[in-house]
C-alpha cells in the first residue's frame, strides 16, 4: 500500500516540478508577481512529495517486504538495521529517488531562505531548478522506478553487495550527491542571470554559499569514498584514477575553480562571464559523472546496472542541460559587461591562474576518463588510461597550483606589489625549502617525491600560517591586540587558512606514503617473526569466526617495535547470502603510520601468506580533506553572508579593510 | 536490476602477487613490480596486473618475471606484453601520433588559456580608472583602509 502511495506522491511531484518549472518563469518575463510567487509553495510541495516517497521506500527497507522489487533485490532479513537503511540508496532506483529528494531540497530551500531574493531572479531559479527536477523525476519513474512489485514475493531478499556494507560506504553516496546535485544551484542561478543579463555583487554572495555547500558534501564524499577504497579493498591503494572517481573528481575541481572566482565577481566585478561559465560546467561535469555511472559506457569498477535506456535518457538530459546551457551562454554572456580595474600583480590575477589551473587540470582529467571511448568510436582501436597517464599529465598543474597558492593568497586586491606582498612569506618559504633539503639528505638521494612535496605542502601551510600572523600583527602591535585582530578576521578567512592549510596537508601524506611506503608480501609460518621497516611482525594462529551475516577466518598477528605491541586481526570473510569472499585488512591507525596486514590463503609449503604495510602519514591525507571541508564550513558561516547576502549594494559598501 | 559492483567482486578477495610467484632477487623483483603498475590487467575493469588477483593477471606477472629473468630490459618486457595483447594492456598510452590529442591536452590549453588569461588581465590593467589617485595619494588610501 505505501509503496503505490510512493508511487503516486513522485509522480504528483512530477506534475507540481512541472509547473513550478514553467510558471514561475512565465510570471518573470511578464512581470506578474503572483506567477511568479507561485514557485515557492510549489517547490516546498514537491520537496514534501518526494520526501514522502523516500520515507515510504525507506519503510519498504526495513521492513524488509520483499513484495517490493527493489527490496528483494536489494535487501535480506538478517541485514543489520543500518545497513537496512543505507541499502536505500545503495541501489541504483533508490539512489536516484536520493538524488531526487536533494534537488528539490535545495530548490525548497532557495524558496523559504531566499526571501531576500529579487522576486524576479528567485522565481528563475526556482523555474531552472524545477526543469532540472522534471527530467530526474522523468528519469526515475519512466525507467528506474524504485515502486514496483513482485508478485509472488520471495521468502528473502539477495542481500546488499558485502563490500557496500560499510559505514564509510553507506554515508559516501549521500555526500557526493549532496555535491552533484548543489551544483545545480550553481547552474540555476547562472541561467538566471543569463535570462536577466545581470551578474553583480550580490548575485555572487547568493551563489558562493550554495556552491560552498555542494563543495564541502563533495569534498567530504570524494574523501569517504577513498578511504573506504584504502581500509576495506585491501590493496592499501586510496585513490586509481578509475572513471568514476575521476567523475567526481571534475566537478570538484571545476566547483573549487566557481568558488574561487565568485570571490572576484562578489568583490571586485568582474570575471562575470567566465564565473556563469564555471557555473555551468560544474553541474555539466556532475551531469557527466552520473552518465558515466549509469549508463555503464566507460567500464568502471563501479558498475552501476547498466541499462542502455537509462543510458540515452541521462544523455539526452546531459544534452538539453548542457547544451541549452552553454547556447545560452554564447547568446548572452556578452551582456556581462564589467568596469573594474586591476594591474597585472594583484589578487585578481592570482585567482585567475588558480582558474586557469584548475580547469586546465580538470580538462585533462576529463579527456583522459573518455579518450579510450573516443578512440574505440572513432578508429575502433581499444586503449586504456589509467593511473600512470594520470599521475604523469595531472601533477604537474597541482604543483604550480602548490607553488602560486601562498602568494596569491595574500595578494592586496586591484594592484599588487610582489615584493611587498612577499614580505611575510619569505620565512615560511625559507622554512619549508629547508625542511624539503632536510627530507633529501636524510634519504640520502633517491626519488625527488618526498623533498618536492613535502616542500609544497610545508609551503602552503606556514604560508597560510604567516598570512595569518601578519593579518593579527604579530610582533608589530602588543600581543593582547593581535589576539583580538584574530579574533576579529571575518569567518571567510579562516575559512581559506583552514582550507588551504587541509590542502597542504593533503599533499604532505599522498607525497609521504607514495615516496616512504613500505610493503612486504611473503608466506609465514606460526610463531615465525620477521622484521619489515622496524616493526616485527609475528602470526600468532588463524581460526574460524562468526560474523553477523557472514563467516571468517581470522587471523591474530603480533606486531612489536621497541616498547609498542599491536595486536591485529586481519579476516577473510565470508557473506552467507552471497556466498561472496572479502578481505578484511587489519589497520592500526596512527598519525604518523599506519601499520596494515592483510591475511592471504594457505599456501602448499605450508605457513599463510601476508601482506604488509607501513604507509607513513596516510591518515594526513584524509586528514586533509577534512580540514579543507572544515574551512569551507567556516567561510559558510561568514556572517557577511547571511547580513549582507540580500542587499544588493554596491560593492564597496561591504568592502571589509582585512581584506 | 541488479547492481554488482563486478569488479569490487574480483578484488575483494584480492592478495594479488602471490608470495610463490615472486622473484627472489629484490632489484628485479621491485622492476617487475614497477612495471606490473603499468599494465591493465585485460578480464578486469580498470586495473593494473599488479592489484589483481584474477587468473590473467598472474599469468601475466608471471609472464613479465620470466622476462626479466631472461634479461630483458623494462621496455623490451613491456613491448612483449603489448606484441602479444595489444596496446590496450598499457595503462599509460603510447605517447604516439594517436594520442597526442590525450597527451598535449593539458600543455596546451595550458599554454592558450594562459595567453587569453593574460591578454584579458593585460587588458584589465590598461584601462586606467577615471579618477586615478596619485602615488602619494594612493598610499594614504591604503594605510587608512589597513587601519
Amino acid at each position: 500500500m505505501y509503496a503505490e502511495l510512493g508511487q503516486y506522491a513522485i509522480i504528483l511531484a512530477l506534475i507540481f516540478a512541472t509547473v513550478q518549472a514553467i510558471i514561475p518563469m512565465i510570471g518573470a518575463q511578464k512581470g506578474w508577481s503572483n506567477w511568479m510567487s507561485l514557485g515557492v509553495p510549489v517547490a516546498q510541495i514537491q520537496f514534501i512529495l518526494i520526501l514522502l516517497a523516500f520515507a515510504a521506500l525507506t519503510y519498504a527497507f526495513v521492513v524488509s517486504d520483499f513484495s517490493v522489487r527493489l527490496v528483494a533485490a536489494n535487501s535480506h532479513s538478517d541485514k543489520p538495521m543500518l545497513y537496512k537503511v543505507t541499502g536505500v540508496w545503495g541501489n541504483h532506483e533508490g539512489s536516484m529517488l536520493l538524488w531526487n529528494l536533494i534537488l528539490a531540497l535545495f530548490g525548497a530551500a532557495v524558496a523559504t531562505f531566499g526571501n531576500n531574493l529579487p522576486p524576479a531572479l528567485k522565481a528563475r531559479v526556482l523555474s531552472v531548478q524545477a526543469m532540472i527536477g522534471v527530467a530526474f523525476l522523468a528519469f526515475l519513474i519512466f525507467t528506474s522506478n524504485p515502486f514496483l512489485r513482485l508478485d509472488p514475493a520471495p521468502i528473502n531478499g539477495q542481500g546488499l553487495n558485502p563490500l557496500l556494507q560499510d559505514p564509510g560506504l553507506a554515508f559516501h553516496p549521500p555526500f557526493l550527491y549532496v555535491g552533484y546535485v548543489g551544483l545545480s544551484m550553481a547552474f540555476s542561478f547562472a541561467i538566471a542571470a543569463l535570462i536577466e543579463g545581470k551578474v553583480d555583487a550580490a548575485w555572487a554572495r547568493w551563489v558562493r554559499p550554495w556552491t560552498l555547500a555542494a563543495w564541502i558534501a563533495l569534498t567530504i564524499g570524494i574523501s569517504l569514498g577513498s578511504w573506504w577504497a584504502y581500509y576495506e579493498l585491501g590493496w592499501g591503494g586510496w585513490w586509481f584514477w578509475d572513471p568514476v572517481e575521476n567523475s567526481s573528481f571534475m566537478p570538484w575541481l571545476i566547483a573549487t575553480a566557481l568558488l574561487h572566482s565568485a570571490i572576484v565577481v562578489e568583490k571586485r566585478d568582474t570575471l562575470k562571464a567566465w564565473t556563469v561559465l564555471l557555473a555551468i560546467l560544474a553541474f555539466s561535469f556532475s551531469l557527466i559523472g552520473t552518465f558515466i555511472v549509469r549508463s555503464g559506457v566507460i567500464t568502471s569498477v563501479h558498475a552501476f546496472a547498466n541499462d542502455p535506456t537509462r543510458g540515452l535518457f541521462i544523455l539526452l538530459i546531459l544534452g538539453l542541460a548542457i547544451g541549452g546551457g552553454l547556447t545560452m551562454y554564447a547568446f548572452r554572456a556578452g551582456t556581462l559587461k564589467s568596469s573594474s580595474v586591476f594591474s597585472t600583480v594583484s589578487r585578481e590575477s592570482g585567482l585567475v591562474l588558480n582558474n586557469l589551473l584548475l580547469s586546465v587540470a580538470a580538462a585533462v582529467v576529463f579527456v583522459g576518463t573518455v579518450w579510450p571511448l573516443v578512440i574505440e568510436f572513432t578508429t575502433g582501436r581499444k586503449i586504456s588510461v589509467g593511473a600512470p597517464f594520470f599521475d604523469l599529465a595531472f601533477t604537474p598543474f597541482m604543483v604550480i597550483l602548490a607553488m602560486a597558492l601562498p602568494i596569491g593568497a595574500v595578494l592586496p586586491w586591484k594592484r599588487a606589489k610582489l615584493g611587498k606582498a612577499m614580505k611575510p612569506l619569505w620565512g615560511a618559504l625559507a622554512l619549508s625549502v629547508a625542511l624539503g633539503a632536510l627530507v633529501w639528505a636524510l634519504q640520502t638521494g633517491g626519488r625527488m617525491l618526498a623533498p618536492i612535496g613535502i616542500t609544497l605542502s610545508a609551503w602552503i601551510i606556514f604560508g597560510s600560517m604567516a598570512d595569518l600572523a601578519s593579518r593579527a600583527r604579530f610582533r608589530q602591535v602588543p600581543f593582547g591586540n593581535s589576539m583580538r585582530r584574530l579574533r576579529n578576521l571575518p569567518g571567510s578567512d579562516w575559512g581559506k587558512v583552514f582550507a588551504h592549510s587541509g590542502l597542504g596537508m593533503t599533499i604532505f601524506g599522498i607525497a609521504a606514503v607514495t615516496a616512504w611506503e613500505v610493503e612486504d608480501i611473503r608466506t609465514t609460518q606460526f610463531g615465525e617473526s620477521y622484521d619489515v621497516a622496524g616493526y616485527e611482525f609475528t602470526l600468532i594462529s588463524v581460526e574460524p569466526a562468526r560474523g553477523a551475516n557472514y563467516t571468517a577466518t581470522r587471523g591474530e598477528v603480533i606486531v612489536t617495535r621497541g616498547n609498542e605491541t599491536l595486536m591485529l586481526y586481519p579476516e577473510k570473510r565470508n557473506f552467507d547470502v552471497q556466498q561472496m569472499p572479502t578481505t578484511e585488512a587489519a589497520i592500526d591507525m596512527g598519525l604518523t603510520r599506519d601499520v596494515y596486514v592483510v591475511l592471504g590463503d594457505v599456501q602448499e609449503s605450508g605457513g599463510y601468506a601476508m601482506r604488509v604495510y607501513i604507509k607513513p602519514f596516510a591518515n594526513w591525507i584524509w586528514i586533509g580533506t577534512l580540514v579543507m571541508a572544515f574551512g569551507g564550513l567556516l567561510s559558510i558561516f561568514d556572517r557577511r553572508y547571511r547580513v549582507a547576502a540580500p542587499s544588493r549594494k554596491p560593492v564597496s559598501a561591504n568592502a571589509t579593510p582585512a581584506e | 536490476m541488479r547492481y554488482i559492483i563486478v569488479f569490487l567482486m574480483l578484488a575483494s578477495a584480492a592478495f594479488a602477487v602471490e608470495p610463490d610467484e615472486m622473484l627472489d632477487d629484490p632489484l628485479l623483483e621491485a622492476r617487475a613490480r614497477e612495471i606490473s603498475k603499468e599494465l591493465r590487467c585485460l578480464v578486469c575493469l580498470n586495473e593494473n596486473i599488479d592489484d589483481s588477483n584474477a587468473g590473467l593477471a598472474k599469468d601475466l606477472r608471471i609472464l613479465v618475471r620470466e622476462r626479466i629473468s631472461a634479461g630483458d630490459t623494462n621496455k623490451e618486457t613491456v613491448q612483449y606484453v603489448v606484441d602479444r595483447y595489444g596496446e590496450f594492456v598499457l595503462l599509460k598510452p603510447a605517447f604516439s601520433v594517436g594520442n597526442y590529442v590525450l597527451w598535449f591536452t593539458g600543455p596546451l590549453l595550458l599554454i592558450f588559456g594562459g595567453l587569453a588569461a593574460l591578454k584579458f588581465v593585460r587588458r584589465r590593467s590598461k584601462i586606467e580608472p577615471e579618477s586615478a589617485l596619485s602615488a602619494s595619494e594612493q598610499e594614504e588610501l591604503e594605510k587608512l583602509l589597513r587601519d
